[in-house]
């Protein structure tokens, strides 16, 4: 099952004059043929990352003619970790928090990069070696700002998302324990800018 | 009052269920269900430090007051991406 945001959450309204308006902008298209075509920007579930789609989640918004850049990241499942070799990975999330957490991503960078826009989609379940667990793509006006943007949002991903790995590997299993998540940890939200805009 | 508790994770295969239904007195936090459930689950008191915890889907600090029918979340170290 895949749950997906509606593009006029609260994390998209804090975005000013950029913000999604929906389909009301867009001639010729009623709100509801509007959804269905256009893939939400944040979402989390077991349907196979496609990178097309979530770039394209990012190209309808009616200020996208001003533009310059899109910055991608794919994050894929390893084949060893920890000197372990790894034969594949089950994913689990808890949703709905992680629904939220992806918004306040969305949020932040809305603040720390006005003109920059996020799509994010994670997904769940087993996933071989190659296969892509995180797919995220920014929009800026100029690529500075959506390769920071692209950036902050994979490393706030590992600090706050309530997602976990558990890694299968020749000889065993294990969960993968990183970081505690705390949102309002404010040391951990300046380390992931730091680290973006190195 | 009644609450739901939900485990994720080394956590949820420590309890072995993701979902547990406890009773509590009026006025209980979050940190007396967590508490309980380390009693229950020894194995559990090891993440006393490095676990978040959640109600009804919004983080939520282990001091906050629970009210009846909330879902309570507990989430080991996180490793998304």
């Amino acid at each position: 099952m895949t749950v997906r945001l509606k593009p006029d959450t609260t994390g998209m309204r804090r975005r000013g004059r950029r913000r999604w308006r929906g389909a009301s902008v867009v001639s010729g298209f009623s709100r509801t043929s509007y959804t269905e075509t256009v893939l939400s920007p944040l979402s989390i579930g077991s349907e196979p990352l496609e990178l097309e789609r979530i770039v394209a989640a990012l190209a309808a918004g009616p200020d996208a003619g001003a533009d310059g850049a899109v910055v991608t990241f794919l994050g894929l499942v390893r084949n060893h970790n920890l000197g372990r070799s790894v034969r594949y990975l089950e994913y689990e999330a808890y949703e709905p928090l992680a629904l939220k957490a992806f918004e306040r991503i969305a949020a932040e960078i809305a603040e720390r990069w006005p003109s920059a826009r996020l799509a994010l989609h994670h997904r769940t379940g087993r996933l071989e070696v190659g296969e892509a667990s995180v797919a995220i793509a920014t929009r800026s006006p100029h690529r500075g700002d959506a390769y920071a943007a692209c950036r902050y949002a994979i490393e706030r991903i590992k600090q706050i998302a309530p997602i976990w790995k558990h890694e299968f590997f020749e000889g065993g299993e294990v969960w993968i324990e990183g970081a505690t998540a705390n949102p309002d940890d404010g040391v951990a939200r300046a380390q992931a800018e730091r680290i973006a805009c190195a | 009052m009644r609450v739901t508790v939900r485990l994720f994770a080394r956590l949820r295969d420590i309890a072995g269920a993701s979902e547990l239904a406890r009773e509590l007195a009026p006025g209980a936090t979050i940190g007396d269900v967590w508490r309980e459930l380390a009693g229950e689950f020894p194995e559990l008191a090891g993440y006393e430090r490095s676990i978040s915890s959640a109600i009804n889907a919004d983080y939520a600090r282990m001091d906050q007051v629970i009210r009846d029918g909330d879902e309570i979340a507990f989430l080991p170290p996180v490793s998304g991406g």
